[in-house]
């Protein structure tokens, strides 16, 4: 990747030493833990991590619905249906023969056995024991490892191939419930306070800084009891934000929070926006998170700076949407296709929030939409609900917005403004929407839309800009805008919102997160080393149990 | 415990490990049919099948509701392109729902109400088609398929709020799902249970086998999420247990030729339409080779996207924004659109009447519930949203007749479809929208 360089530099030059914690933790209450259904991306990097990049996850996985704004809590509410297990299978198998086959066979099993078409129980035991200590996130106990070990034997019985029997074997781990679903075991300490045992630990810190499973250093510190002590959890931490791999847990949190994962069915009219070529939504999601990763750990930048930087990469096929030459494989430049630029300080480009992916993203296929940029930069980046539209609406106010007398989207929407119902919620997203409103669907820059110039004044929360550099400056500075991000990790690290046992613990968060220069890799080091974060309260059905007895 | 010990108590691997595939029992001998086709050689009738058909958007106030209440109805100015069809279709007009003071939402109230019976989509609830599927699917390879035209993977069909039966948006991805090499032709004379399927099945096992010390440890909302995946995964058992027997034979079964190819998946109207014209084929000869007995259609989600190549707005901007023509009381590019989806539900019922079962066809022993979200798009009302049902659900319903009830709950609608595929239930819906009282004029 194209910012590992980077990053490499910054650790060799130590720039990753986080100051001390100052003020202690406040007591949190923990919550219940909540099982969480692997996501498409961590099955996708588990299997890379656990087989090798070679091995290749076909199929389509079952959507997961967004939750207080996160995909990582929604996972935390869904099962899998019929279908969704049949894909599964489906996946498992191709997996599984992948790995057996003649090819990969020598490279990623642990042994070959004795004779091909009988069984081998030792060779499988040492096989089935190793993947699915890897899949299962803890060690198989004898009592799940015996049962495999003989359906490895039978089905090669059955099918006269050591291989055949052992790729059915191994495709039931990948459909087993202990490698779909993140469940924490729990421990109890002196206290009678309940915590994640060790194993849960690495993996809750594995899924949060990495988006994948534990490693085998962070499955043998989980074995040693390294994690249940202060020093032994801040060295594993350490040593994994340390590493190359926190950039996919970066980039991991920053796809949910901003809903990118929408670019694989974005489409624009392509009549209307012939540059907005197949790969440019491709193009436009890593350039935001090249950006991020960047911005936030190779520099070890602010976060609120993302909305003022005027740093970023491109390349050729955004060149064409920007408008700037950007030279493929040239002279001086990136050896892949990314490209290092800076937007002039004149430049109506300032942070993420004019890319190309933020106002594509929240637009309609053939045009802009104040509103749902307006609603996005709301609920994404300040955490405010933006009610839904209201049913029964009298829209005789509204008609006719499709007059050519209308020529821009402030003129259609100021239709809206004469009916009442509307204006409420209108009024919330418009101001910061219209704002944007030089940047058309495709993301270009425009200064007319229909012949007639576009006005971009606006407002958020008070404070007034006239243009979007304007616009950046005042998210920048706005007072919701840290702590959203603090609640949003927090949500995203524990698969759940947090408790209302957990508010101080999420302000001193907050608090941290300032002192630490609104630095990312350090707010997420403070949750990591966090006792809140691995305490658990009771499970429900047992809270129920006591409130009946009462 | 040894490994042959293990298996020994599996029972369907017994009769098999002496050797290559012996002979598995043929307990479907009496699923021949009869001599005319429309039977089982059993007496028994074909089967019923359930269907749900959804568009985003419905029709235009004033111009989809028959003028003649009962049967011998004339389709009204908007679905005049169904006429074919009109002995076979029942329309029910002047419905609505009942929020009981909570928000409504314009695009998902309706479905909500049409398809769990519960203005807010409580999690607890199973949709409508679920439900029937838990009655008249089990014993089919799937027990229910799902597409969507629309090239996303949306859905309204689910076992809970968090188990949802997401739509295959691949017309080939389809095929490849149903027709692909797992699929045994029910005519084809011989037949052999695949080693490889019996081995699947068996190791299996061993997932289920850890069920309990999975679950142990797990919170009550937890416990009911993994319920499901095991139910889940229950289903997978069953499905390889259905490929282990010899398919019973049905004359009207037709394996269908791979699609040459498909639309590029979106909201482009024309490739939306294209993409169900495929489906609708191939829904048909799923269902008339016995792969399911249930399934569900989104043409588009509420709140439909479609939209034309090189249009600025779409389907629904235009409903906000497209004035009332004056002349023709409607707005007419949104009624355009709308005409489309009345073709499309056209070409499905098409596909299915053009299957023949003996002297009847596929669409009268089927049951194809159609709703949408609005019953005034314009407005975003969900006042008289447009429903109809299509098929004789196997001689249990009466077709041909238009029933207005105004200002009766679509729930009553629901309640009828599910005594009509035989289902034991006496009432539907929640709150204000629960029922009793099913449509006892269409019921045979």
């Amino acid at each position: 990747m194209a910012n590992e360089r980077i990053i490499s530099a910054v650790l060799a030059a130590g720039l990753f030493a986080f100051p001390a914690v100052a003020a202690p933790e406040p007591a949190a209450s923990g919550a219940e833990s909540v099982v969480r259904r692997l996501t498409p991306e961590q099955y996708q990097q588990i299997i890379a991590d656990v087989f090798g990049p070679t091995i290749k996850v076909n199929g389509r996985f079952e959507p997961i619905p967004r939750v207080g704004g996160l995909l990582a809590v929604g996972a935390g509410k869904v099962s899998v249906s019929a279908s969704g297990v049949q894909g599964y299978d489906a996946m498992a198998r191709d997996i599984a023969d992948q790995v057996v086959s003649p090819e990969n066979r020598a490279t990623l099993l642990a042994c070959e056995p004795a004779v091909a078409n009988k069984p081998d129980d030792t060779c499988s035991r040492e096989i089935l024991s190793t993947v699915g200590k890897l899949l299962f996130r803890r060690p198989l106990r004898d009592s799940e490892l015996q049962p495999l070990v003989a359906d490895a034997a039978a089905a090669t019985r059955e099918l006269k191939d050591y291989y055949a029997g052992l790729s059915l074997t191994l495709a039931t781990l990948l459909v087993s419930p202990e490698f779909l679903f993140r469940a924490d075991a729990t421990q109890s300490s002196s206290d009678g306070s309940r915590r994640l045992d060790g194993y849960s630990k690495a993996s809750r810190l594995s899924f949060f800084l990495w988006n994948s499973a534990p490693d085998g250093a962070l499955l043998q510190a989980a074995a040693g009891g390294e994690l249940d002590t202060e020093k032994g959890l801040a060295r594993q931490v350490d040593r994994m934000l340390a590493s190359p791999r926190l950039e996919a847990g970066v980039r991991a949190f920053f796809i949910d929070m901003l809903g990118l994962e929408r670019f694989a069915s974005l489409t624009k009219d392509a009549v209307l926006y012939p540059k907005f070529y197949a790969d440019v939504p491709g193009d436009a999601e890593e350039q935001t998170l090249r950006t991020i990763v960047d911005h936030l750990i190779a520099r070890q930048g602010d976060y609120r700076d993302l909305f003022t930087t005027r740093h970023t990469f491109l390349t050729p096929m955004l060149g064409a949407v920007y408008r700037i030459p950007v030279p493929e494989n040239g002279p001086n430049t990136d050896p892949s296709r990314w490209v290092a630029y800076d937007f002039r300080a004149d430049d109506p480009r300032v942070g993420i929030l004019t890319q190309i992916s933020f106002v594509s993203l929240h637009s309609h296929p053939g045009r802009t939409s104040p509103t749902l940029r307006g609603k996005a930069l709301r609920e994404i980046f300040l955490c405010q609900k933006v009610p839904d539209p209201p049913g029964n609406v009298d829209f005789t106010a509204v008609e006719n917005a499709t007059n050519p007398m209308f020529k821009t989207a402030r003129e259609r929407l100021g239709a809206h403004a004469t009916e009442a119902m509307c204006t409420g919620c209108h009024k919330l997203v418009d101001p910061m929407g219209l704002v944007l409103e030089n940047f058309d669907t495709s993301g270009a820059y425009r200064k007319t839309e229909n012949s007639a110039a576009i006005d971009t004044s606006g407002a958020l929360d008070g404070v007034k800009f006239t243009d979007a550099a304007g616009l950046a400056k005042a998210v920048h500075d706005h007072p919701s805008l840290t702590q959203c991000l603090v609640n949003r990790v927090y949500s995203y690290a524990a698969g759940r919102q947090a408790a209302a046992g957990e508010a101080e613990f999420v302000k001193y968060l907050g608090k941290g997160f300032a002192d630490d220069g609104y630095r990312v890799p350090a707010l997420m080091r403070r949750i990591a080393v966090s006792d809140a974060f691995y305490r658990v309260a009771a499970p429900a059905k047992m809270a129920a149990d006591a409130t009946a007895a009462k | 415990m040894s490994a042959s010990q293990r298996l020994a108590r599996r029972t369907v691997l017994r009769g098999m490990m002496g050797g290559a595939a012996v002979s598995v029992g043929l307990p479907l001998l009496d699923c021949f049919l009869n001599g005319n086709g429309t039977a089982l050689a059993s007496g028994a009738p074909l089967p019923v099948v359930f269907g749900t058909w959804f568009q985003g958007l419905g029709f235009s106030q004033g111009f989809w509701e028959p003028k003649a209440v009962g049967a011998k109805y004339e389709m009204a100015q908007q679905l005049k392109p169904l006429s074919p069809f009109r002995d076979k279709i029942n329309i029910y007009s002047g419905l609505k729902l009942f929020s009981d003071g909570k928000p409504i939402s314009p695009h998902n109230t309706g479905p909500n109400a049409c398809y769990y019976g519960d203005v807010l989509a409580n999690p607890a609830l199973p949709s409508i088609d679920s439900m029937i599927a838990d009655h008249i699917g089990q014993n089919t390879r799937f027990r229910s398929l799902e597409v969507a035209c629309h090239g996303l993977p949306d859905t309204l069909s689910r076992r809970s709020g968090t188990v949802s039966n997401p739509s295959e948006p691949s017309p080939l991805a389809f095929y490849q799902r149903i027709f692909g090499a797992e699929f045994a032709d029910p005519n084809s004379g011989d037949f052999t249970p695949n080693p490889t399927v019996m081995v699947r099945k068996s190791v299996l096992s061993s997932v289920t086998e850890r069920r309990a010390a999975f679950m142990q440890e797990l919170g009550a909302a937890d416990k009911t999420r993994l319920d499901e995946y095991f139910t889940s995964l229950r289903d997978l058992e069953k499905q390889l247990e259905l490929q282990l027997q010899r398919p019973a034979p049905l004359q009207a079964c037709v394996v269908p030729a791979k699609p040459g190819e498909e639309a590029p998946m979106g909201s482009v109207v024309e490739d939306a339409l294209a993409n169900h014209r495929i489906f609708a084929g191939l829904l048909a000869h799923a269902v008339a080779c016995g792969q399911t007995r249930v399934f569900n259609v989104m043409l588009s989600s509420a709140q439909s996207n479609f939209r034309h190549t090189g249009a600025s707005d779409t389907f629904h901007v235009l409903t906000h924004e497209e004035g009332t023509d004056a002349q023709l009381g409607y707005q007419p590019k949104v009624y355009w659109f709308q005409q489309q989806t009345v073709d499309a539900f056209l070409a499905l019922l098409t596909a299915f009447d053009g299957i023949k079962e003996g002297s009847g066809t596929l669409l009268d022993r089927s049951l194809i519930f159609y709703s949408t979200d609005t019953g005034y798009a314009k407005l975003h009302t969900v006042d008289n949203i447009p429903l109809m049902t299509a098929g004789g659900a196997a001689g249990r319903m009466k077709t041909g007749i238009h029933v207005a009830a105004m200002g009766e709950s679509v729930t009553r609608v629901g309640l009828t479809m599910q005594q009509a595929v035989g289902m034991q239930i006496g009432r539907w819906g929640t709150g204000g929208n629960e029922t009793s009282k099913p449509f006892s004029e269409v019921l045979a």
